[in-house]
């Protein structure tokens, strides 16, 4: 009898474990939160790091765990950068309602164009995801008038924060703020990937033609989940708006989604974290090889994306966690 | 009593192809029936169309007597409907214990509110996490249940194939050919799950294996050439030169 009740509760032990906040996660945020205060000069990179991280958890939720690809997630970027910019330049400058406003326009664009997604295969949906992308990135160059064209949009004055808390040279306010932001939508996607919802979308990912089979409306979950991924992403580049005071054309370029593919894949899909560990990582090596080699340091990227793909599969989380597997494996042969 | 599936002048054409020729199936509650036929006979085809992955030329498909032609696959499944696959059609990277669970949760959507459908974790679903836990059990899967799925033996993903159907509580099952590539002799395992099925379950099973078909059917239909041949008992169909004919050629 105790054998049996044992071995019942086994499936739900090993469901819980799955879904709760491991220490690794809880010395993830703890560390961030550290940032903050040990490395006061380095807080502007640390809260673009931050803000591409967020931006990339809203791609894993398209390609990690929808398996949907995508080469034009930056239109939902720069859609909320530009809401979040002409906003704040047209006298609306409360940070808070901008990332309402700027996740809701992303999130409106990211509804309409799924119905282009819902029929197709992989290859469809990249083409189609690319057109969306190069066709806003023109929208927004030629509406220069409006957008400020190739020079950026200018005159972005972003109020304070709660009406306390201005936003300094230095990015204490900037960084503390979006360190918030991001914490609170990890928390909610997180969640959210290990509801009901994250399980169907997970059975979605693995075989469309089966998850259709057991009852999931497939079209309708795409729609759903292309939406929120929108909003995320919108609220992301509203924060870079935001932080930086200034609105670039670059927030829609091609480069900034087949970028975020790379930190993502470098960082590890399906992880929550590998946006986060993948952007971290691009970026300081980034700034690293440029400052060595400002000319050719795409190079090294180039070398580094192969090796890594080749070698690192699963991307850096999945490395580190063969590691940890190892490690106990060690542990336990030694223990017995 | 009305049969629980049945089909009206089905008929399916690609361009000047016609694999669907005028069908009237009826599957009678509680049955176990059958449909062979020789390759290219236009069985998957069919079942296809029952399902509502393929949208017939004409002609229509009940379902507990409604009208389901103009209904989409995942509506059907709430209605009852569940199949199998011949080719395995399972999720590799999940666990059996999360796609059951899957299944389980997909069925009772209805009964959780939006915070338990997506901001609750599944594990906290405990008694339908139970249930598929059960289900597995049944299937002697129990042990496997928590590896991923495309580590499982061939015959294990067999009977998960049954166990995700079975999760939606169908009505009707369809089975596509449900012990393909099980070698002879592993297939009992299979075939005793088939055959504890409970009757408020009617079966259509779609099998190349003789034996299998005339031990475990009631009912059996012949199809060849997208066209319904026979329909009858076991022993009809045995004694029916017709179909003698189509499976052995002329002069037996």
């Amino acid at each position: 009898m105790s054998e049996k009740l044992s071995r019942a509760s086994n499936h739900l032990t090993f469901l819980r474990t799955l879904e709760r906040w491991k220490p690794a996660e809880i010395v993830f945020w703890v560390a961030l939160v550290a940032v903050q205060f040990v490395f006061p000069t380095s807080l502007v990179f640390a809260s673009q790091i931050l803000i591409t991280g967020l931006f990339a958890l809203s791609l894993d939720m398209l390609l990690g765990y929808a398996g949907i690809v995508t080469l034009g997630h930056a239109a939902f970027f720069g859609i909320g950068a530009y809401t979040a910019g002409l906003l704040a330049a047209h006298g609306w400058q409360d940070p808070l309602l901008g990332l309402v406003v700027a996740g809701a326009a992303a999130g409106i664009a990211g509804y309409l164009s799924s119905f282009l997604l819902s029929r197709g295969g992989d290859l469809t949906r990249l083409m189609i995801t690319l057109g969306i992308g190069l066709l806003l990135f023109e929208v927004a160059n030629s509406a220069a008038s409006i957008t400020g064209g190739v020079d950026g949009l200018q005159g972005v004055a972003v109020g304070k924060l709660l009406g306390l808390f201005a936003f300094d040279l230095y990015g204490k306010t900037a960084y503390a703020y979006v360190l918030v932001v991001s914490f609170l939508l990890f928390a909610f996607v997180r969640s959210m990937m290990h509801s009901p919802y994250g399980l169907a979308l997970r059975s979605m990912r693995e075989n469309q033609v089966r998850a259709l089979a057991v009852g999931i409306p497939i079209n309708a979950v795409l729609t759903n989940i292309y939406t929120l991924a929108a909003v995320i992403a919108g609220i992301a580049g509203a924060l870079l708006t935001q932080t930086t005071q200034f609105v670039g054309i670059d927030v829609l370029s091609f480069q900034r989604s087949a970028d975020l593919l790379v930190m993502l894949i470098i960082g590890g899909t399906a992880t929550l974290y590998g946006g986060f560990v993948g952007a971290a990582a691009f970026m300081m090596v980034q700034d690293r090889l440029s400052n060595l080699n400002p000319q050719y340091w795409q190079f090294f990227l180039g070398v580094l994306l192969i090796v890594m793909t080749l070698y690192l599969r699963g991307g850096l989380l999945g490395g580190l966690g063969r590691l940890a597997a190892l490690c106990k494996r060690r542990r336990d042969k030694e223990r017995s | 009593m009305n049969p629980i599936l049945q089909t009206r002048d089905l008929w399916k054409a690609f361009g000047g192809l016609i694999v669907t020729k005028n069908v009237n199936l009826s599957l009678a509650r509680g049955a176990r029936h059958a449909l062979i036929g020789p390759n290219g006979a236009g069985k998957t085809t069919l079942i296809n169309q029952l399902t509502g992955v393929l949208r017939p030329s004409s002609g229509q498909v009940f379902l507990d007597g409604e009208d389901i032609t103009r209904i989409p696959p995942n509506a059907r499944v709430h209605r009852g409907l569940s199949r199998t696959f011949q080719i395995n059609t399972l999720f590799p990277r999940l666990t059996p214990l999360e796609a059951v669970t899957n299944s389980i949760l997909v069925r009772e959507r209805k009964g959780l509110n939006i915070i338990k459908r997506r901001v609750f974790g599944v594990s906290r679903r405990v008694n339908h996490v139970d249930e598929a836990y059960h289900l597995l059990e049944q299937l002697n899967l129990a042990k496997d249940c928590l590896v991923e799925t495309h580590t499982l033996a061939y015959g294990k993903q067999r009977l998960l194939e049954m166990a995700l159907a079975l999760a939606a509580k169908p009505k009707v099952l369809l089975l596509d050919e449900p012990a393909a590539g099980v070698p002879e002799g592993e297939s009992d395992e299979l075939f005793a799950v088939l055959n504890s099925l409970p009757k408020e379950i009617s079966i259509l099973l779609i099998e190349h294996d003789m034996n299998l078909v005339f031990n475990f059917a009631d009912r059996i239909t012949v199809l060849v050439n997208g066209e319904e041949l026979v329909t009858g008992t076991p022993t009809e169909i045995a004694e029916d030169p017709r179909v003698r004919e189509v499976y052995l050629g002329k002069g037996h």
